[in-house]
């Protein structure tokens, strides 16, 4: 008898159909990765599970165990042992470590917390995840990773049996993802049955049992993971072939056209602690610079210092087409032909809730609309181009930031920069968080946009994005370049022992 | 293709439509209630607006201070100190009516830039800084006016608070402003290629609402005794807000800043310029605001402008302003305004008793916002 299923499960919003008959079992200790684009239904799913849309506001059936269940909110899901932890993590970052894991059921004495008994549990926990984390501390002082962790603690606290994880190793190292697969083997062993939503197919191979693919709405198939392909299940995904992502394009290298000589840059909580140690790097006109290097290896802050936009202390030489440049701010940076695309756009991107006209003509609004005055009709006419060029699927140009797609929004953000017409655009995590056939697009695009003579530096987390795009591959390991390789010698292998500093002399000698 | 856009402008009339109606219904209930009928008279509604005009000239201000992300608590007590300010200038100084004026505008500007400079340069929240502002304003204006009132002597500077439009002005004036739409119509109609989509026609049927209010607004105040001077100037100050807003550069800078100040400086915007620029515009208009209610009581108080602040907040919140910043328009201000100086005076001529007064505006404060988050969390 299945752990779960879920049979014919249909959601509809106000003119969508989120879901339309999806059809789902996991087993007692298996490991079912749950696959397909963004917007294919997946998280409307897991919401469904966890009783976020309660019973009522969808149809089919919910068995866990061979008995219907229909959950009137989170609660019950949780008492029926489903656990969810969402891609943004829900802890209280100003609590420990202790607190967040028996948030609202801490142990208490006629109201009066247990603390000694609280951090006990606490501890008796972490230790059977094989996790060394202080109970006591503040959740916000730990890594992303390990809050992670702490996350799935507190899922296991409250006796979860179906646990559900989406995208949990997008911000994490890979010594963490290593961490982090052990402990979720380890449950497996103990009957835990997982559901795991991620992009990232060669993790959803590593670990899986089956496989499923869901594309609008709708079940396209469930595999076993012996039985399939990373390019039969990206197949389904987009519901084409993909023959190959990263399309073999020649870049016509140009002139140096930005030298950045010894960049320092501290923190900006503690201004004694590096984050970049005198790295130096040069890009040429028409070729895609790759910064690869680990999560919190320095390379936003470096790119963050060259733009004038770092907040903390820092230090650099910078040369423009040859000649020295000081770039204070981030409109210097605009005015000397920098575009900086920079990560998470939700937060440092766009304006969610003005219109993908407002968003796109930000930052050259006084090229585009006027010095003082605003010309709506001259914006239109600027924004129309990339509209088409980067083909943004809106309605209108009027249409809301905040009401698009991930990978949508990822090309206004685009679209602004392009429309101050940089000479050299820095794009930090451009693919993060949007499906397949969008970051197929944007690849297009970098190479459309060097093709121009545009300089483009590229920092991504996704190894196979920058060996794929990038012409000359710097690798960064805690704030200190470890290594530089021409595309030719750029190989996983070696990029990532450079990454994790192990191979930093050789890099060199080579 | 213009589905969504059309959702969007339609939403945003919706709001504009709906808040009218809130207005005619509360005018209306007055009217009905009032002893006499009195509400909805010339002589009344000019009173009203003359009322509004202190409230709203602020409110235009504030509205824009609040869509950047800031807030400032300080406005009722510069309202006294900027006041006193030109009293004491003409009345205890000698000096003519026109140095009291700059005097008046240029202090309410420097407070306004310092406690900008302030919350943008030294990083103090700005609800902080003016809630100090709140306390020595108010105590910079009792110890210049040495706990009295300073009376004012000069006829024309009165003029400022109480005079009216000669009649045949008032009929120029609404000439002006129904010329000046019907060409923003036409413009609209021609340049852009249609965008809109409704064509000349369209567009002038559009314009008609606007053009038939401000001829009856006109009609009406000249039934009384012409367009009171204060209204021209809160009118003045009105357009001037919403073409600010709407159509400049720093406007539009406003807006993303109180959207989203980290992708606002990542474009190149200076954000500390702008919201040091723009606490100058609010102490620019408290300055007027200053002398409309210095003029109209004859005389600067020490209390001039107790509480001031808080309608003016409360205008542009019950406009549709959100206090997050990022959204919010003048002309919901400006409306917001008149919604609040109605309910004072409507429950002033009905008789209902101060401390219920001060009850009912407060709930009506708090349900409209609640209304509004309730409409939104549907939409």
């Amino acid at each position: 008898m299945p752990l779960l299923e879920m049979h014919d499960i249909q959601k509809e919003f106000p003119g969508v159909r989120a879901l339309d008959g999806v059809t789902f079992t996991l087993e007692t200790g298996e490991f079912h990765a749950l696959v397909g684009e963004n917007g294919a239904g997946k998280s409307t799913l897991m919401k469904v599970l966890s009783g976020v849309y309660p019973a009522g506001e969808f149809d089919g059936r919910i068995v866990i165990d061979g008995s219907d269940v229909s959950f009137s909110g989170i609660r019950d899901s949780e008492n029926a042992g489903v656990a969810i932890i969402f891609q943004e993590l829900s802890l209280v970052k100003e609590l420990s470590v202790g607190e967040n894991i028996f948030l609202g059921r801490a142990p208490s004495k006629l109201g009066v917390i247990d603390w000694t008994e609280l951090y006990r549990q606490a501890t008796r926990l972490l230790g059977e995840l094989g996790l060394s984390i202080d109970p006591r501390a503040k959740v916000g002082s730990l890594g992303i990773g390990q809050q992670q962790l702490v996350e799935i603690a507190k899922a296991l606290s409250r006796k979860a049996r179906i646990l559900v994880l989406d995208e949990p190793t997008a911000a994490l190292t890979d010594a963490e993802v290593e961490t982090l697969f052990s402990i979720l083997r380890d449950l497996k062993a103990r009957g835990v049955g997982m559901i795991y939503i991620s992009h990232r197919l060669d993790e959803v191979f590593r670990m899986s049992d089956r496989i499923t693919v869901l594309r609008d709405g709708r079940t396209v198939a469930t595999h076993p993971a012996a039985e399939a392909t990373k390019d039969s299940i990206i197949a389904e995904m987009v519901g084409r072939e993909v023959k190959d992502i990263f399309p073999e394009a020649k870049h016509e290298l140009g002139d140096v056209v930005l030298r950045a000589e010894n960049v320092d840059v501290y923190s900006v909580d503690e201004p004694d602690k590096k984050i970049v140690d005198g790295v130096s790097f040069s890009v040429r006109a028409g070729e895609v610079l790759g910064i690869a290097g680990l999560m919190g290896a320095g390379r936003s802050e470096l790119l963050s210092a060259i733009f004038g936009a770092w907040q903390g202390k820092h230090s650099l030489e910078l040369e423009l087409s040859g000649s020295p440049i000081t770039i204070k701010t981030p409109r210097d940076a605009i005015r000397a032909g920098i575009g900086f695309v920079t990560e998470d756009r939700k937060l440092y991107g766009l304006i969610l809730e003005q219109t993908i006209l407002d968003n796109m003509t930000l930052a050259a609004l006084k090229r585009v609309s006027g010095r003082v005055l605003t010309s709506r009709s001259s914006e239109r006419q600027a924004a129309a181009e990339p509209m088409r060029s980067l083909r943004i699927k809106a309605p209108s140009v009027e249409t809301v930031a905040g009401t698009l797609s991930g990978g949508n929004q990822q090309k206004v953000v685009l679209g602004k920069w392009l429309l101050t017409r940089p000479k050299v655009l820095f794009l930090d995590e451009p693919t993060r968080g949007i499906d397949v056939g969008a970051k197929q697009e944007i690849y297009n695009e970098i190479n459309k946009l060097a093709a121009t003579g545009l300089a483009i530096v590229l920092v991504s987390s996704e190894l196979p994005e920058v060996l794929g795009l990038a012409d000359r591959v710097i690798v960064l390991h805690e704030g200190k370049k470890t290594g530089e390789f021409s595309k030719a010698d750029a190989t996983a292998t070696r990029v990532m022992a450079a990454a994790t500093g192990h191979a930093a002399n050789t890099a060199f000698t080579k | 293709m213009s589905d969504s856009k059309s959702i969007l402008t339609n939403r945003a009339a919706l709001r504009a439509y709906a808040m009218i109606g809130v207005l005619a219904a509360i005018w209306i209930l007055f009217h009905i209630i009032t002893p006499g009928h009195t509400f909805l008279t010339p002589r009344n509604l000019s009173n009203l607006m003359t009322q509004t005009a202190v409230t709203g000239v602020i409110a235009v201000g504030m509205l824009m201070v609040i869509v950047s992300g800031q807030i400032d608590l300080s406005v009722g007590s510069i309202i006294g100190f900027a006041g006193g300010v030109s009293a004491y200038v003409m009345t205890e100084m000698g000096f003519s009516m026109t140095v009291a004026i700059i005097a008046a505008v240029a202090m309410g500007t420097a407070i306004g830039l310092f406690q900008g400079a302030l919350t943008a340069y030294v990083n103090i929240p700005s609800f902080i800084v003016t809630l100090g502002g709140l306390l020595a304003w108010r105590g910079a204006a009792k110890w210049l006016l040495g706990g009295n009132t300073i009376p004012v002597s000069d006829e024309i500077f009165k003029g400022i608070g109480n005079a009216n439009l000669p009649v045949v002005y008032g009929w120029i004036v609404a000439g002006i402003f129904a010329a000046a739409i019907l060409f923003a119509a036409y413009r609209r109609s021609t340049l852009t290629g249609g965008e809109s989509g409704r064509g000349l026609a369209g567009e002038l049927l559009k314009a008609a609402f606007p053009v038939g209010a401000i001829i009856a607004f006109i009609a009406i105040m000249n039934a009384w005794q012409g367009v009171p001077v204060p209204v021209v100037i809160f009118l003045c100050v009105a357009f001037l807000g919403a073409f600010i807003s709407n159509s400049t550069v720093f406007g539009r800078y406003l807006y993303a800043i109180g959207g989203n100040a980290d992708a606002a400086r990542l474009s190149g915007i200076n954000n500390r310029w702008n919201v040091l620029k723009v606490f100058g515009v609010l102490g620019a208009l408290t300055g007027v605001a200053a002398l409309i209610f210095t003029a109209r009581v004859g005389s600067a108080l020490p209390d001039a402008g107790t509480l001031k602040e808080l309608d003016a907040i409360a205008a542009c919140v019950i406009g549709g302003a959100s206090l997050v910043g990022g959204r919010g328009t003048v002309f919901g201000a400006c409306l917001g305004a008149l919604i609040m100086a109605s309910l004072d005076n409507g429950m002033s001529l009905v008789g209902v008793r101060d401390f219920m007064q001060d009850i009912i505006k407060g709930s009506i404060l708090v349900i409209a916002v609640g209304l509004d988050m309730m409409g939104r969390k549907q939409s």
